[in-house]
Protein backbone atom coordinates (compact mmCIF):
# COMPACT_ATOMS: atom_id res chain seq x y z
CA UNK A 1 0.00 0.00 0.00
CA UNK A 2 1.45 3.31 -1.04
CA UNK A 3 0.52 6.78 -2.21
CA UNK A 4 -0.87 5.47 -5.52
CA UNK A 5 -3.41 3.31 -3.72
CA UNK A 6 -1.31 0.20 -3.95
CA UNK A 7 1.39 -1.28 -6.14
CA UNK A 8 1.83 -4.92 -7.09
CA UNK A 9 5.42 -5.67 -6.08
CA UNK A 10 5.64 -9.28 -7.22
CA UNK A 11 3.50 -12.11 -8.51
CA UNK A 12 4.47 -15.72 -8.22
CA UNK A 13 3.28 -19.28 -8.20
CA UNK A 14 4.77 -21.88 -5.93
CA UNK A 15 6.02 -23.96 -8.88
CA UNK A 16 7.84 -21.06 -10.57
CA UNK A 17 11.19 -20.95 -8.78
CA UNK A 18 12.45 -17.83 -10.54
CA UNK A 19 9.27 -15.89 -9.74
CA UNK A 20 9.40 -17.06 -6.12
CA UNK A 21 13.02 -15.92 -5.88
CA UNK A 22 12.13 -12.47 -7.22
CA UNK A 23 9.17 -12.25 -4.84
CA UNK A 24 11.32 -13.25 -1.86
CA UNK A 25 13.92 -10.62 -2.80
CA UNK A 26 11.22 -7.97 -3.14
CA UNK A 27 9.65 -9.01 0.15
CA UNK A 28 12.97 -8.69 1.95
CA UNK A 29 13.63 -5.31 0.31
CA UNK A 30 10.29 -4.07 1.63
CA UNK A 31 11.11 -5.31 5.11
CA UNK A 32 14.35 -3.34 4.89
CA UNK A 33 12.29 -0.25 4.05
CA UNK A 34 10.33 -0.67 7.26
CA UNK A 35 7.23 -2.43 6.00
CA UNK A 36 5.69 -5.46 7.69
CA UNK A 37 4.40 -8.42 5.73
CA UNK A 38 0.79 -9.33 6.51
CA UNK A 39 -1.29 -12.31 5.51
CA UNK A 40 -5.02 -12.69 6.10
CA UNK A 41 -5.72 -15.81 8.11
CA UNK A 42 -9.50 -15.86 7.93
CA UNK A 43 -12.27 -13.37 8.46
CA UNK A 44 -11.15 -10.67 10.87
CA UNK A 45 -7.73 -12.19 11.40
CA UNK A 46 -4.29 -11.37 10.03
CA UNK A 47 -0.81 -12.47 10.84
CA UNK A 48 2.56 -10.84 10.46
CA UNK A 49 5.06 -12.88 8.47
CA UNK A 50 8.83 -12.50 8.51
CA UNK A 51 9.44 -14.69 5.47
CA UNK A 52 7.39 -14.74 2.29
CA UNK A 53 4.78 -17.48 2.61
CA UNK A 54 5.04 -18.92 -0.89
CA UNK A 55 1.65 -20.59 -0.73
CA UNK A 56 -0.18 -17.42 0.37
CA UNK A 57 -2.68 -15.97 -2.08
CA UNK A 58 -1.89 -12.38 -1.07
CA UNK A 59 0.78 -10.78 1.07
CA UNK A 60 0.21 -7.11 1.94
CA UNK A 61 3.02 -4.87 3.08
CA UNK A 62 1.89 -2.45 5.75
CA UNK A 63 3.57 0.52 7.39
CA UNK A 64 4.08 0.82 11.15
CA UNK A 65 1.35 2.52 13.15
CA UNK A 66 1.71 4.87 16.09
CA UNK A 67 -0.46 6.75 18.54
CA UNK A 68 -1.68 10.04 17.10
CA UNK B 1 -6.52 -13.07 18.25
CA UNK B 2 -2.75 -12.45 18.21
CA UNK B 3 -0.16 -14.87 16.91
CA UNK B 4 2.59 -12.50 18.03
CA UNK B 5 2.53 -8.95 19.40
CA UNK B 6 2.66 -6.01 17.05
CA UNK B 7 6.27 -4.89 16.64
CA UNK B 8 5.13 -1.31 17.26
CA UNK B 9 4.39 -2.22 20.88
CA UNK B 10 8.15 -2.16 21.51
CA UNK B 11 8.11 1.59 20.85
CA UNK B 12 5.76 2.09 23.84
CA UNK B 13 7.50 -0.37 26.17
CA UNK B 14 6.46 1.62 29.26
CA UNK B 15 2.76 1.01 28.63
CA UNK B 16 1.21 -2.11 30.12
CA UNK B 17 -0.35 -4.23 27.42
CA UNK B 18 -4.07 -3.51 27.16
CA UNK B 19 -6.46 -6.27 28.12
CA UNK B 20 -10.14 -6.26 29.07
CA UNK B 21 -9.40 -5.79 32.78
CA UNK B 22 -6.93 -2.92 32.26
CA UNK B 23 -9.25 -1.26 29.79
CA UNK B 24 -12.16 -1.44 32.22
CA UNK B 25 -9.94 0.16 34.86
CA UNK B 26 -8.98 2.98 32.49
CA UNK B 27 -12.63 3.51 31.70
CA UNK B 28 -13.47 3.84 35.40
CA UNK B 29 -10.60 6.30 35.70
CA UNK B 30 -12.04 8.34 32.84
CA UNK B 31 -15.43 8.44 34.54
CA UNK B 32 -13.85 9.54 37.82
CA UNK B 33 -11.75 12.14 35.97
CA UNK B 34 -14.87 13.58 34.32
CA UNK B 35 -16.71 13.71 37.62
CA UNK B 36 -13.71 15.41 39.20
CA UNK B 37 -14.04 18.16 36.60
CA UNK B 38 -17.78 18.55 36.92
CA UNK B 39 -18.35 18.06 40.64
CA UNK B 40 -16.26 20.92 42.07
CA UNK B 41 -17.66 23.48 39.62
CA UNK B 42 -21.24 22.47 40.39
CA UNK B 43 -20.44 22.46 44.10
CA UNK B 44 -18.97 25.95 43.96
CA UNK B 45 -21.97 27.17 41.96
CA UNK B 46 -24.34 25.76 44.56
CA UNK B 47 -22.29 27.23 47.41
CA UNK B 48 -22.21 30.66 45.78
CA UNK B 49 -25.95 30.66 45.30
CA UNK B 50 -26.50 29.53 48.89
CA UNK B 51 -24.20 32.21 50.30
CA UNK B 52 -25.15 35.08 48.04
CA UNK B 53 -27.82 34.85 45.32
CA UNK B 54 -26.39 38.02 43.77
CA UNK B 55 -23.33 35.93 42.84
CA UNK B 56 -25.53 34.32 40.19
CA UNK B 57 -23.24 35.37 37.29
CA UNK B 58 -20.26 33.69 38.93
CA UNK B 59 -22.33 30.59 39.66
CA UNK B 60 -23.45 30.54 36.03
CA UNK B 61 -19.81 30.64 34.89
CA UNK B 62 -19.06 27.67 37.16
CA UNK B 63 -21.99 25.72 35.72
CA UNK B 64 -20.85 26.59 32.21
CA UNK B 65 -17.42 25.17 33.03
CA UNK B 66 -19.02 22.02 34.41
CA UNK B 67 -20.94 21.58 31.17
CA UNK B 68 -18.27 22.65 28.71
CA UNK B 69 -15.26 20.67 29.93
CA UNK B 70 -16.87 17.22 29.46
CA UNK B 71 -18.18 18.38 26.10
CA UNK B 72 -14.68 19.34 24.99
CA UNK B 73 -13.39 15.91 26.01
CA UNK B 74 -16.20 14.21 24.08
CA UNK B 75 -15.40 16.39 21.08
CA UNK B 76 -11.76 15.35 21.31
CA UNK B 77 -12.95 11.75 21.22
CA UNK B 78 -15.15 12.32 18.20
CA UNK B 79 -12.30 14.06 16.39
CA UNK B 80 -10.29 10.83 16.16
CA UNK B 81 -12.42 9.71 13.23
CA UNK B 82 -12.78 13.09 11.57
CA UNK B 83 -11.89 12.57 7.89
CA UNK B 84 -8.44 13.72 6.82
CA UNK B 85 -7.50 15.31 3.52
CA UNK B 86 -8.05 12.93 0.60
CA UNK B 87 -5.37 11.94 -1.89
CA UNK B 88 -5.95 12.06 -5.66
CA UNK B 89 -9.13 10.48 -6.98
CA UNK B 90 -7.35 7.66 -8.81
CA UNK B 91 -5.29 6.72 -5.75
CA UNK B 92 -8.37 6.83 -3.52
CA UNK B 93 -10.28 4.53 -5.86
CA UNK B 94 -7.39 2.11 -6.11
CA UNK B 95 -6.98 2.05 -2.33
CA UNK B 96 -10.70 1.47 -1.87
CA UNK B 97 -10.45 -1.56 -4.12
CA UNK B 98 -7.88 -3.17 -1.84
CA UNK B 99 -9.75 -2.18 1.31
CA UNK B 100 -12.91 -3.66 -0.18
CA UNK B 101 -11.10 -6.97 -0.64
CA UNK B 102 -10.18 -7.02 3.05
CA UNK B 103 -13.68 -6.59 4.44
CA UNK B 104 -17.06 -8.23 3.92
CA UNK B 105 -19.99 -6.83 2.04
CA UNK B 106 -21.72 -5.26 5.05
CA UNK B 107 -18.53 -3.49 6.21
CA UNK B 108 -17.85 -2.34 2.65
CA UNK B 109 -21.33 -0.89 2.36
CA UNK B 110 -21.05 0.82 5.77
CA UNK B 111 -17.68 2.29 4.81
CA UNK B 112 -19.12 3.66 1.57
CA UNK B 113 -21.84 5.46 3.58
CA UNK B 114 -19.84 6.57 6.59
CA UNK B 115 -16.10 6.37 5.86
CA UNK B 116 -15.61 3.98 8.79
CA UNK B 117 -14.91 0.25 8.74
CA UNK B 118 -16.67 -1.89 11.34
CA UNK B 119 -14.54 -4.68 12.77
CA UNK B 120 -15.50 -7.06 15.57
CA UNK B 121 -12.82 -7.76 18.15
CA UNK B 122 -12.42 -9.35 21.55
CA UNK B 123 -12.59 -5.95 23.32
CA UNK B 124 -15.71 -4.82 21.46
CA UNK B 125 -16.69 -3.52 18.06
CA UNK B 126 -14.21 -1.21 16.37
CA UNK B 127 -14.92 1.57 13.92
CA UNK B 128 -11.69 2.25 12.08
CA UNK B 129 -11.14 5.62 10.42
CA UNK B 130 -8.20 7.20 8.66
CA UNK B 131 -6.42 8.45 11.78
CA UNK B 132 -8.15 6.81 14.67
CA UNK B 133 -10.68 4.28 15.82
CA UNK B 134 -13.67 4.12 18.12
CA UNK B 135 -14.14 0.99 20.20
CA UNK B 136 -17.75 0.38 21.21
CA UNK B 137 -17.59 -1.86 24.23
CA UNK B 138 -19.79 -4.90 24.76
CA UNK B 139 -23.29 -3.76 25.65
CA UNK B 140 -23.01 -0.78 23.33
CA UNK B 141 -23.06 1.92 26.00
CA UNK B 142 -19.45 3.01 26.26
CA UNK B 143 -17.11 4.18 23.52
CA UNK B 144 -13.34 4.43 23.76
CA UNK B 145 -11.80 6.77 21.19
CA UNK B 146 -8.25 6.05 20.08
CA UNK B 147 -5.80 8.22 18.15
CA UNK B 148 -3.74 5.96 15.95
CA UNK B 149 -2.26 6.54 12.54
CA UNK B 150 0.05 5.32 9.85
CA UNK B 151 3.42 7.03 9.47
CA UNK B 152 2.74 8.27 5.91
CA UNK B 153 0.16 11.11 5.84
CA UNK B 154 0.14 11.16 2.01
CA UNK B 155 -1.57 7.79 1.76
CA UNK B 156 -5.08 7.60 0.34
CA UNK B 157 -7.73 7.25 3.03
CA UNK B 158 -8.58 3.66 2.05
CA UNK B 159 -4.95 2.65 2.50
CA UNK B 160 -4.68 4.38 5.87
CA UNK B 161 -7.69 2.44 7.07
CA UNK B 162 -6.32 -0.80 5.59
CA UNK B 163 -2.98 -0.37 7.41
CA UNK B 164 -4.80 0.17 10.71
CA UNK B 165 -7.21 -2.69 10.05
CA UNK B 166 -4.41 -5.17 9.36
CA UNK B 167 -2.61 -4.13 12.53
CA UNK B 168 -5.85 -4.45 14.52
CA UNK B 169 -6.53 -7.88 13.10
CA UNK B 170 -3.00 -9.07 13.82
CA UNK B 171 -2.98 -8.00 17.47
CA UNK B 172 -6.00 -6.20 18.89
CA UNK B 173 -4.50 -5.72 22.36
CA UNK B 174 -1.25 -4.47 20.83
CA UNK B 175 -3.20 -2.07 18.64
CA UNK B 176 -4.93 -0.63 21.72
CA UNK B 177 -1.59 -0.44 23.52
CA UNK B 178 0.07 1.54 20.73
CA UNK B 179 -2.92 3.86 20.23
CA UNK B 180 -3.54 6.85 22.48
CA UNK B 181 -6.83 6.85 24.34
CA UNK B 182 -8.33 10.27 23.62
CA UNK B 183 -11.67 9.79 25.33
CA UNK B 184 -13.78 7.19 27.07
CA UNK B 185 -17.44 7.76 27.78
CA UNK B 186 -20.98 7.31 26.62
CA UNK B 187 -21.50 6.30 22.99
CA UNK B 188 -24.29 8.88 22.79
CA UNK B 189 -21.87 11.69 23.69
CA UNK B 190 -19.52 10.65 20.90
CA UNK B 191 -22.32 10.04 18.42
CA UNK B 192 -23.63 13.58 18.80
CA UNK B 193 -20.20 14.99 17.93
CA UNK B 194 -19.03 12.91 14.99
CA UNK B 195 -19.86 14.21 11.50
CA UNK B 196 -23.49 13.42 10.66
CA UNK B 197 -22.51 11.03 7.87
CA UNK B 198 -20.61 8.86 10.37
CA UNK B 199 -23.43 8.48 12.88
CA UNK B 200 -24.97 5.40 11.22
CA UNK B 201 -21.65 3.62 11.82
CA UNK B 202 -21.96 4.21 15.56
CA UNK B 203 -25.54 2.97 15.46
CA UNK B 204 -24.35 -0.17 13.67
CA UNK B 205 -21.48 -0.67 16.12
CA UNK B 206 -23.82 -0.31 19.10
CA UNK B 207 -26.13 -2.87 17.60
CA UNK B 208 -23.23 -5.25 16.99
CA UNK B 209 -21.56 -4.75 20.38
Amino acid sequence: MDQTGHTTLAEWTADDAAAVERAVAEFRAQLELGYYGMVSTGEGHAEQVRELPVDAELVIMRLPISGG
Amino acid sequence: MAAEPLPEVAAVYWRPRVDARRLARRERWWTAYSLAHVGPFLGIAALLMALQPLAFPLAAICVAHAVLIPRLYAQRGANVVRPKEAAGEAAEERALGLLGDLVGHAARELHARTGLVLERGALGVWLVGTAGAILVRPGGRRADCWCVRVADPQLPSGDRIAHLLLALRADEAGFATVANLAFSGSVRRVRRRVPAAMRPALVAARAAA
